[in-house]
């Protein structure tokens, strides 16, 4: 997928797995120089609160690396359940399709590119 | 209130959190409960199956299928001998947190239910129990 890093979380987590999979793709975007991250939790049945953080984390983590996260595929009762629970996961993006994900993924990391990726942090 | 079944389960561990929200799904979908209702019901219970552990040194949780009439309800009751909770008004706040999360834990449960009810005293434990109804 060249610049982007496509995680897609298949099974019911227990809180532990959910922080190695924080740290671990902390770790794969500077790894990798990745620009993006697709966050696919389609199979997802619940998103609870410890999930919601760690999403929102990993939206937080990337944003300091240089990267931008699309959290994919919530499906709508996870939607509902999600706000009621009290968190709206504010700062995180997110997109109904892989597709449209990459769309938003595309335009961010061109948008960065016109206006001098970087340039502002270097002295001249 | 009639019960039609109940069953203990351990709760003690993460893994264990995982297997009380599997078998929590499994009793509202026996339930019949529509899917929003289903997720509502587990979301509530896992975030009260993590304060039992985290909170409360572990404990357990009795899950009951219950009828009333036409209607179905699914109920949990969580307890453990933990330290208690000092005062059960602030850690029902948004935002209240002792364990590093986000503090959306208890209110976030109760708002998830049809019922919540909340009795602890420190330093002898926590007994939460909430209640879904179809």
């Amino acid at each position: 997928m060249g610049e982007f890093l496509l995680v897609s979380i298949q099974v019911d987590m227990h809180d532990k797995l959910a922080i190695t999979l924080q740290d671990d793709l902390t770790t794969s975007i500077v790894k990798h120089r990745a620009r993006g991250v697709l966050i696919d939790i389609s199979s997802l049945e619940i998103v609870d609160s410890f999930i919601g953080r760690m999403l929102a984390n990993i939206a937080a983590m990337s944003r300091v690396l240089d990267a931008e996260t699309v959290v994919v595929g919530m499906r709508p009762a996870v939607a509902i359940t999600l706000v009621e629970l009290g968190m709206s996961l504010t700062g995180v993006r997110t997109a109904l399709t892989v597709e449209r994900a990459m769309d938003t993924l595309r335009a961010s990391v061109a948008t960065g590119a016109e206006s001098g990726r970087g340039d502002a942090a270097r002295p001249e | 209130m009639p019960l039609v079944r109940s069953d203990k389960l351990p709760c003690a561990s993460d893994g264990d959190v995982v297997i009380v929200r599997q078998r929590v799904r499994s009793l509202a979908v026996e339930s019949g409960f529509p899917l929003v209702d289903q997720t509502k019901i587990v979301t509530a219970a896992s975030e009260l199956a993590r304060n039992t552990v985290v909170h409360g040194q572990g404990g357990t949780v009795e899950l009951e299928m219950l009828v009333e009439g036409a209607r179905r309800g699914v109920r949990l009751t969580f307890t453990d001998h933990g330290p208690g909770i000092a005062d059960i008004s602030q850690a029902m706040k948004d935002g209240f947190t002792t364990g590093g999360g986000l503090g959306l834990g208890l209110g976030g449960a109760k708002r998830l239910s049809s019922e919540f009810e909340i009795r602890s005293r420190a330093g002898e434990g926590t007994v939460v129990r909430i209640a879904r109804w179809r």
